[in-house]
């Protein structure tokens, strides 16, 4: 008896580390609406634990021509929930005759993540362009909550940028300014967040119908107050001077 | 008609020696039975008007109506067998509401045309059910896609019009709508219209009692399908009938 009780236990823990295991996105994302489209941006490692499963992923996911979406939390379980989606945009636009609403999109992110919210671990970015309402960005957490945004933030990486984010975004950005906040914004989550690394990943989605995409490289980054050691300036204690 | 006593006409799922399907003609005689439908299009929206036919004198005002909301900014006019136009109302407004709930955005009415299409002529194929016996205009509007309309008779089929009619004088009144330049009047202007072209269309001597129903929807109510107000039918109702008796005064002349 006692036995099997030790066993259980042993398997409990076991299944438990590869729950914890599973292959996460853990991330940083952002997506923010400029005067004229939206912009997309996210690092690129992907983890399974500590180890860096792929070093250059790709988050920024293809849903149709003119929506994009980011994904953060289980890799499986988003890849699954946008292919599904993907499909549902594919046969609006020929139902439809025309490219999807984003509006639509996210909708079905909603109902899909809020009618398997139990067995899921999905938050989802989505943004685009319309013809209808422009660029537009709407946030899907884990719950099944939509919520529209004027820019929004995910993945681990994000905990690091609200005071960032909340103090630099502007309404009616134009293009450039807010490709270089979403790059800053990424930039300094990777510095600071260990899950998140890697290369940036730029996404432009406007009139043009179609992602025009932007890659910066680790050194390509920006720049920014870096924790520099302090050169010690004589003796913290006030005593012997001589030790610089 | 050629079609009787044949026995090509007792089923639909039954074309006769020369193509035709006689079930779905006799369901738009049901059509042509029924009192006059016009919706015109116009620069900004859509207007619906409809000579309501009064059977009895002991119906209440306003009842049986013909002329019902699908969604929002949907409307549509109905002509044949109410109760099939019931039904196909019923549908309509399912389609409306699981597509808000899929997509959180009300549904084009070229998507609706194609549902409705779709079910009608679903209708026209089988053996163990009869056509509708109606046909239906749908008109909505939109900040982007603008004013729009469909036509679906009972056989399913369907077209984008600026101005149609049907019913009992739907050549009457086509010839009548033909005579307006629909695309650079506007709602206000075309409501007047509409309510003259029914008053015109209507047979006095057949049918003696009709009530006529106007509804629309476009920029000026910002973009929600309504019946009209009390003003502005009574406006409607004072130039029809003042256009009515300039007519006839000049014809005795």
């Amino acid at each position: 008896m006692s036995l099997i009780s030790h066993c259980g236990g042993l398997q409990e823990n076991s299944v438990h580390d590869l729950e914890k295991d599973e292959v996460s996105t853990g991330t940083t994302i952002v997506a923010a609406t400029y005067d004229g489209g939206v912009i997309v941006g996210a690092d690129s490692r992907t983890t399974t634990g500590s180890y860096i499963a792929n070093r250059v992923t790709d988050k920024l996911t293809k849903v149709c021509d003119n929506i994009f979406c980011c994904r953060s939390g289980s890799a499986a379980d988003t890849q699954a929930i946008t292919d599904i989606v993907s499909y549902y945009m594919d046969l609006s636009s020929i139902q439809m005759g025309e490219p999807p609403l984003v509006r639509a999109a996210a909708t079905i992110f909603r109902n899909l993540i809020y009618e398997n919210r139990h067995q899921l671990t999905a938050g989802i970015i989505v943004a685009g362009w319309d013809k209808k309402f422009g660029g537009q960005v709407y946030a899907v957490n884990v719950s099944g909550t939509i919520v529209q945004q004027n820019i929004s933030i995910g993945g681990s990486g994000s905990s690091y940028l609200y005071g960032y984010m909340d103090s630099q975004y502007k309404d009616g950005m134009t293009q450039e300014e807010c490709e270089n906040l979403v790059l800053n914004a990424i930039s300094l989550a990777i510095k600071r967040d260990g899950s998140s690394g890697g290369v940036v990943r730029l996404g432009v989605l406007n009139h043009t119908g179609s992602i025009q995409r932007k890659l910066f490289l680790g050194d390509q980054l920006p720049k920014f107050y870096d924790n520099v050691l302090v050169k010690p300036q004589g003796d913290i204690s006030g005593g012997d001077t001589t030790m610089a | 008609m050629s079609s009787i006593g044949t026995g090509y006409d007792l089923s639909a799922s039954q074309f006769s020696p020369d193509g035709r399907v006689f079930q779905v003609e006799y369901a738009f005689k049901a059509v042509e039975n029924s009192g006059t439908a016009i919706a015109l299009r116009g620069s900004d929206g859509v207007v619906f008007a409809v000579e309501k036919l009064v059977t009895s004198k002991l119906h209440e005002d306003g009842t049986g109506k013909r002329l019902f909301s699908i969604e929002n900014h949907i409307g549509m006019a109905v002509g044949g067998l109410m109760a099939d136009a019931s039904a196909i109302l019923d549908i309509a407004r399912g389609e409306a509401r699981s597509f808000r709930q899929s997509y959180n955005v009300p549904i084009s009415l070229k998507y609706l045309n194609e549902r409705l299409s779709m079910y009608i002529h679903a209708h026209t194929l089988y053996s163990a059910i009869r056509p509708f016996g109606c046909a239906i205009i749908i008109g909505s509007y939109d900040s982007t896609d603008g004013p729009q309309m469909y036509m679906i008779d009972p056989a399913g089929v369907s077209f984008g019009y600026f101005g149609c009619a049907i019913g009992k004088a739907k050549q009457t009144a086509k010839t009548e709508i033909e005579k307006l330049s629909l695309k650079t009047m506007t709602c206000k202007e075309l409501i007047k219209e509409a309510a003259k072209i029914i008053y015109m269309v209507h047979d006095e001597l057949k049918d003696k009692q009709f009530e006529l129903e106007l509804s629309w929807v476009g920029k000026h109510t910002d973009g929600k399908y309504e019946e009209v107000s009390k003003e502005v039918y009574e406006d409607a109702l004072k130039y029809a009938k003042a256009s009515l008796d300039d007519d006839s005064g000049s014809d005795g002349e």
